[in-house]
């Protein structure tokens, strides 16, 4: 378990932008609240994505970057007016460097209830590959 | 909370995005029309003159554990996010995603009808509709010549 306990934040944070430069959908990109834990054999990362479908979600791992996509269909309501806002609609993305070895056959992702939880077994450790040197 | 403070009826969406690129164009920073939330959760409010749709986002909470009431013009939605199961040897790394009760109490923009309010929690997103009550809605009245 974890050792400080968090309060529920309010607010959800923007991706920065490089100056001069734009989000390639006309929509904010925010980075979503994540939460990273690890036991002997798994990595687990669990992000909150409110209002993404679990078929919006795209998850990558090149070499040791895990990257997480999330899209935002926004569906206002017909026939209403926005009169007041205090939050903005928008998609997720985060990238994190993982320290571990992943078994990549065999990561997991759930999508339930705006949260995303992906389970990263490691990889074992007969799996790394041993390269022999021959004389030559 | 403030609240009764109406926008108007303007296509808030197309005229957002054209602001956007009137901006890009000056450069300029122009002050945001999102107000900042007073607790948890934050909350956008659709009103047109038969409803209202109150939505918020409440990822990772069980539907029993949202309590939602209304008495007049008052709506209290109070909840429970519940931190996560994880087996015991687990090191945390980071930790970001807050948990525990809330409460918020909002004014709504008329009277609504209990009875007829419908909540629907999907992905993560409580969205509330909100019927105006019968009797708060605006009446005509035909003026007659004496």
């Amino acid at each position: 378990m974890a050792s400080k306990d968090k309060a529920l934040e309010v607010q959800k944070q923007e991706v920065p932008v490089p100056e001069g430069t734009e989000h390639v959908r006309n929509q904010r990109v925010y980075i979503p609240n994540t939460d990273i834990y690890e036991t002997d054999d798994k990595v687990f990362v669990i992000a909150d994505i409110p209002g993404v479908d679990e078929k919006a979600v795209d998850i990558t791992l090149e070499k040791s970057i895990l990257t997480i996509n999330g899209y935002v269909e926004p569906q206002p309501p017909e026939g209403y007016a926005l009169a007041y806002e205090e939050y903005e609609i928008g998609d997720y993305q985060r990238r994190f460097t993982l320290s571990t070895e992943i078994d990549r056959d065999n990561i997991q992702a759930v999508v339930k209830d705006g949260i995303l939880r992906l389970y990263l077994p490691k990889a074992k450790a007969a799996v790394t590959k041993k390269i022999s040197v021959k004389a030559g | 909370m403030m609240y009764r403070n109406y926008y108007g009826r303007s296509p808030w969406r197309d005229l957002e995005q054209f602001q956007r690129e009137m901006n890009r164009l000056f450069n300029t920073v122009a002050p945001s029309r999102l107000r900042s939330a007073t607790g948890y959760p934050a909350m956008n409010i659709w009103a047109n003159e038969e409803s209202a749709i109150i939505t918020a986002e409440l990822p990772g909470i069980h539907i029993e554990d949202i309590d939602i009431s209304i008495a007049g013009e008052t709506l209290t939605l109070k909840g429970d996010r519940k931190p996560e199961d994880l087996p015991e040897d687990a090191c945390c790394h980071r930790q970001e995603r807050g948990y525990g009760a809330f409460t918020r109490t909002i004014e709504l923009p008329f009277l609504v009808d209990a009875d007829k309010v419908k909540a629907v929690f999907n992905k993560g997103v409580l969205q509330m509709t909100l019927p105006r009550h019968e009797a708060d809605k605006p009446k005509k009245i035909t003026v007659k010549t004496a």
